[in-house]
């Protein structure tokens, strides 16, 4: 599982933390943290979390390029 | 006409944000011919922003810096392969490997790279380097856990001030060295530069401005130190080189392409002009390396090094790519980007640097809470807040409307009139790092003119 989170869009509103909080931080009052490339069993949180986000900033995938035959350097989730 | 539009062959070279996003979109829109996408790095797009920001706090690996997928692209992906030119005449895409790959629509998506350190030997020391590749952070990460005993981070713009963040979150030792008068100034004027030195000093960074760095040294081939033009030094095991960004448009040189340091000169369709200043229609641009008239900006040719833009002039790209005239449309998207450091999240939409005056409209530098308008000729074309990005959209509006500077009473949080003062842009030669934002067209009453410096 891949995310993203428009920084430009996001509000800081910090549903997203709530729902998935090893995935969602916020680095003082509103800057997110968050680690693009969620362990599995985080997933169901963070899907959670994208349906919660208010201004549907956070998008979740599989890894783009995958098809491509390159993993990025030791990683292919 | 959209027939043939949603078939034939499309070659996107650079395969990042933009060319992901543009791929994506073209399918979205029906293009069911055959995609390539053509990128030198050896990987699947991945995400730059965490580089500067997590991944060197060593809480994200840099290989995991991915980024998700909209829908499939159905694509070849040639990847570890440079472009090496664009023949116009047989539309065919020249390969450095030798390979030539036909094209009935071009995008271009080349984005930027490091600039390096200008000195060739001295930038060869182990210990100095530059971040904008995914092996460029997973490498200063390393260095950082290794626990130097000083970071020299030279050049304040964005990525220098994220750098420098990150260190002093390690609890590192960090020296800025900065050109101009103060970190952020080249992209967000005098008012936030000012309290960006404050804020880098109060987090325990040693900040010089106004000095440039004359000669990294070393010793077998090792980096240990620095010296300054005002003859002082500082010993240092790492460097990073934040001098702000080249755009990678060497290779169209021989293109017929209106293509050089200032990036590709497209028109706001993402069109791409030729050297005669004729506008191609086989010939796209989107992100980085694109160059671009914007209407709320008096059409100056402006250069976005913004995430934001990369995402959203992909997708015009794309969309007119697969339609006929009258249903192109315009990239207007006002300019919008963010940046956390220090534990602050500064946001800003416009182009701070289009700009002759300022004030602070919400909040104060001493909460450190504002948000600072920025007017030129009595019209808002900027705001930027810091740890108050719910004001931004109340702005936004302001630019796309171009509300009267200074914004009226009710848009500020306070009685009293607006304490309006000069919005500080300097020339961007005076920088050590090339601002964010290029205003690379010309006004006659101001020097916004942008030559990029070479070193
Ligand atoms: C460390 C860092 C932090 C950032 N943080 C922020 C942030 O906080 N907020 C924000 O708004 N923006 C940020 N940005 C900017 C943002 O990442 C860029 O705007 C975005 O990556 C632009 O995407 P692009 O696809 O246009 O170009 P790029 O990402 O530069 O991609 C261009 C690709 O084309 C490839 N290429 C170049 N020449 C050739 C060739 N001849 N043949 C084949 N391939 C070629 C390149 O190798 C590269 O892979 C940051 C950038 C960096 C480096
Ligand atoms: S829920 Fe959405 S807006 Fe709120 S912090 Fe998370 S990403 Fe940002």
């Amino acid at each position: 599982m891949q995310i993203v989170v428009d920084l430009n869009r996001c509000q800081g509103y910090a549903q997203c933390v709530f729902l998935a909080p090893r995935v969602f931080e916020l680095h003082g009052e509103e800057a997110l943290r968050y680690a693009p490339a969620p362990p599995d069993d985080q997933a169901e949180r963070v899907r959670r979390a994208a349906a919660a986000c208010p201004v549907q900033a956070i998008l979740v995938g599989d890894r783009a390029g995958a098809e491509s035959g390159k993993g990025a350097a030791a990683d292919d989730r | 006409m959209t027939g043939e539009l949603t078939q034939g062959r499309i070659v996107i070279v650079g395969a990042s944000l933009a060319g992901l996003r543009a791929a994506e979109t073209l399918r979205a829109e029906g293009f069911g011919g055959e995609l390539t996408l053509v990128g030198d790095e050896p990987h699947p797009p991945y995400d730059r922003p965490p580089l500067s920001k997590q991944v060197l706090l060593g809480r994200v690996a840099a290989a995991d810096a991915g980024l998700p997928a909209r829908r499939p692209v159905d694509a070849h992906w040639k990847l570890g392969v440079r472009a090496s030119g664009v023949d116009p005449v047989t539309k065919e895409v020249l390969l450095a490997d030798g390979g030539r790959l036909p094209y009935d629509r071009l995008l271009i998506a080349t984005g930027t790279r490091a600039r390096p350190w200008p000195n060739p030997e001295e930038a060869r020391l182990d210990g100095v380097l530059t971040v904008r590749t995914m092996e460029d952070a997973a490498g200063l990460a390393e260095r950082l856990d290794a626990g130097p005993r000083r970071v020299l981070v030279i050049g304040a713009g964005f990525t220098g001030s994220e750098i420098a963040s990150a260190c002093r979150e390690r609890g590192l030792a960090v020296t800025v060295a900065e050109r101009g008068p103060a970190p952020l100034v080249g992209a967000l004027g005098g008012t936030l530069g000012a309290f960006a030195a404050r804020l880098q000093r109060a987090h325990g960074v040693h900040l010089r401005c106004g000095v440039t760095v004359t000669s990294l040294l070393g010793s077998g081939g090792r980096l240990t130190g620095a010296e300054f033009s005002d003859g002082t030094r500082i010993e240092a095991d790492v460097a990073v080189v934040a001098l702000g960004a080249v755009r990678n448009t060497e290779w169209l040189a021989d293109s017929g392409l209106a293509a050089g340091p200032r990036g590709l000169a497209c028109d706001a369709g993402c069109r791409a002009f030729t050297m005669y200043g004729i506008v191609t229609d086989d010939v796209f641009v989107a992100g980085d390396v694109a160059r671009f008239p914007h209407p709320l900006f008096e059409y100056q040719m402006l250069s976005l090094e913004h995430w934001g833009n990369a995402v959203e002039q992909a997708e015009v790209a794309a969309h007119n790519m697969v339609s006929p005239g009258p249903r192109r449309r315009p990239h207007l998207a006002v300019p919008a980007f963010w940046s956390s450091q220090f534990g602050l999240n500064i946001k800003s939409v416009g182009v701070p640097t289009f700009s002759d005056q300022v004030t602070i409209a919400q909040g104060s530098v001493e909460e450190g809470r504002l948000v600072v308008v920025y007017g030129y000729r009595g019209r808002v074309t900027a705001a930027v807040s810091v740890n108050r990005a719910k004001w931004l959209e109340h702005y936004r509006r302001l630019i796309e409307t171009a509300a009267p500077f200074p914004p009226a009473p009710g848009a500020a949080d306070r009685p009293e009139a607006p304490r309006v003062v000069p919005s500080d842009v300097p020339d961007p030669k005076v920088l050590s790092h090339g601002p964010t934002v290029a205003l690379t067209g010309h006004l006659p009453d101001r020097r916004l003119a942008v030559v990029r410096p070479a070193g």
